[in-house]
């Protein structure tokens, strides 16, 4: 319970954070040419000037700013994105059919590094200086160093094109009917290439920090105890190091959400999935910015979400943290 | 000469700065070997590379020389990664300095101003600036220093506040020393080197935020980027797949350098650390 109280202070306090994103992002509509009447009378053909200011009233743009971004606000907390002209429905409409591709990718590309980094960073830690840790840390290097997008292109050219064991793009067979198991294994296998490109630069910052941190874990007086008290070497690694050295990992997660968020976008359009950056990409290149920017809101209420779980769980791996206010 | 003994006594940052040097020399003597536009049309489209002596790395597929563009865009990605990481390093220095240096209220706004900043994902807030103000290299270049600026920030604070109670920032204050003489010639000096061992990676990440947008098209095209001939590269990817492949070798090899020198640069300046 204590626990949770934390989490949710520390929620609260990212309200303040979420105000000055959301009056930036209106600044920022301010600056951008042309508003949501220029673009309506774009795609009229245009209009008499009249109508034009009629318009403008009708929309509140004839408003004092500071009122119009009252406005702003007062709608977003009603989650009203706007609407979007390109794909002629509401923008929360448009994202949310778009969100869970997304949300699919994250959590398997996520789970994949975390899982992976954590391994060759264990193996690289108990080999430290020798020749597995000298392979792991360039590889790391190596991966941290490599564009996405361009690994996401080998990998179509290598495994659909030349060995033709996975399908180049898109999230499932279009037209081919499966229905249930045969579905979730249609789509998993499409998701194998995006999880893995996606996943590349975090498996790299994971596996270094999960080295250097079983390094400093191993260093400390209660695994020397653990030794000493005749435990075996695996033992002492599994029950004692790992669940300490863990705890960066998990902060980790939450530092690295966004960065996560922003690499989809790239991902999803080197593999076309119908996914929330691709939709942030096709909003740029069609100018339609009230749907690009109800993406960032919702990126960062996302952000902000996966902070607070990562709140919850670092307290549950580290009992110190909830006792000790 | 004791420093530089001490960085390449490490391998690995003896390679980052060969090939650092390699990168440098590629952008240098580009208008030497290849003085006409690269991007201007150069011969038969998607020759494969080592087939004509006059287009070693192959042309693509609009028939542009790939070697051309490999070394002018050298010049771009360092370009853009360099003074992106300035922009990013100087605005970070301002706002960690002052939110560190006077603390209290300003350092509370200043905070929340740059959790804002790291609540919203970087890509999509780099998206945001392009779609507002366009994509010229000049808007590109200053959009990434804008979106790279918080994580500075954040170190320069922690820096200037285990700095500012020193014994030689008090004499400076009892000496009646600006605000701004104490700051930017007293205390920003100490908090340097970490700093600059951070740069490498703020400019390792600009490089490829650049690559990203130019290869999604929405970076400047009349330059020549990697990025772009590799997005350019993408609709013969099946047949002509090394019209993408070369220039992603070249990002690759450019980032890891970078990432190489300034690991080496942070064991060099801090001798101390145990080596792992």
């Amino acid at each position: 319970m204590r626990i949770l109280g934390l989490a949710l202070r520390r929620l609260a306090a990212s309200v303040p954070t979420l105000l000055i994103i959301l009056a930036g992002l209106f600044l920022l509509l301010q600056l951008a040419p042309g508003d949501t009447v220029d673009a309506l009378v774009a795609q009229m053909g245009g209009g008499d000037p009249a109508m034009i200011g009629e318009l403008r009233r009708f929309y509140g743009l004839d408003a004092p700013v500071l009122a119009q971004l009252m406005n702003y606000l007062w709608r977003l907390v009603r989650l009203d994105l706007g609407y979007s002209a390109i794909y002629g429905k509401p923008v929360v409409a448009v994202i949310l059919e778009r969100l869970p591709a997304t949300l699919l990718l994250m959590v398997s590309a996520l789970s994949f590094a975390f899982a992976a980094g954590m391994a060759l960073g264990v193996v690289a830690a108990r080999r430290v200086n020798q020749w597995p840790d000298t392979l792991i840390s360039t590889l790391g290097l190596i991966f941290y160093a490599t564009p996405s997008f361009w690994f996401g292109l080998m990998g179509i050219v290598v495994f659909a094109v030349w060995l033709g064991w996975l399908p180049p793009g898109g999230f499932e067979t279009i037209g081919s009917g499966y229905t249930g198991i045969d579905r979730a294994i249609d789509i998993a296998l499409h998701l194998v290439l995006p999880t893995v490109t996606l996943a590349l630069i975090f498996l790299a910052i994971y596996l270094r920090i999960m080295r250097a941190s079983m390094l400093e874990v191993l260093t400390l007086d209660f695994v020397r105890t653990a030794r000493a008290k005749g435990l075996a070497e695996h033992g002492v690694v599994r029950r004692h190091v790992l669940r300490n050295a863990l705890l960066p990992m998990v902060t980790l997660i939450g530092l690295q959400a966004g960065t996560m968020l922003g690499g989809s976008v790239v991902v999803e359009s080197v593999f076309a999935l119908p996914g929330l950056g691709r939709l942030a990409y096709e909003s740029v290149v069609q100018r339609d910015l009230n749907t690009l920017l109800g993406i960032v809101f919702v990126s960062a209420l996302l952000v902000i979400v996966i902070n607070f779980l990562v709140d919850i769980a670092y307290a549950r791996l580290d009992p110190r943290i909830g006792s000790q206010t | 000469m004791g420093f530089l003994r001490r960085y390449l006594r490490n391998p690995g940052a003896a390679i980052g700065l060969v090939l650092l040097l390699l990168v440098l020399a590629m952008a240098g003597s580009a208008d030497l070997l290849y003085p006409r536009d690269p991007l201007a049309l150069a011969g038969r489209p998607l020759q494969w590379p080592f087939q004509n002596a006059r287009f070693l790395l192959g042309t693509d597929a609009s028939g542009r020389d790939i070697a051309a563009q490999i070394f002018h865009g050298a010049r771009i990605s360092l370009l853009i990664g360099f003074v992106a990481t300035i922009v990013a390093i100087a605005l970070g220095i301002i706002v960690g300095a002052v939110a560190g240096y006077y603390g209290g209220l300003i350092d509370d706004l200043l905070m929340r101003v740059t959790e804002a900043f790291q609540t919203v994902p970087s890509f999509l807030l780099l998206l945001v600036l392009v779609a507002v103000f366009g994509s010229s290299i000049v808007t590109v270049t200053l959009a990434i220093g804008i979106v790279s600026w918080p994580a500075p920030a954040r170190l320069a604070r922690a820096e200037f506040l285990t700095l500012r109670n020193r014994e030689f920032v008090q004499a400076c204050r009892t000496l009646g020393l600006r605000d701004s003489a104490i700051i930017f010639r007293e205390i920003l000096p100490n908090a340097m080197p970490p700093l600059i061992v951070y740069a490498s990676v703020v400019m390792a990440l600009a490089i490829l935020l650049e690559s990203a947008l130019a290869f999604l098209n929405l970076s400047d095209p009349n330059v020549a980027s990697w990025g772009n001939l590799i997005g350019h590269g993408r609709g013969v990817l099946r047949t002509q797949w090394y019209v993408s492949a070369i220039p992603g070798v070249a990002i690759l090899l450019t980032v890891l350098a970078v990432s190489l020198v300034g690991q080496g640069l942070n064991d060099a300046l801090n001798p101390r650390l145990k080596p792992r």
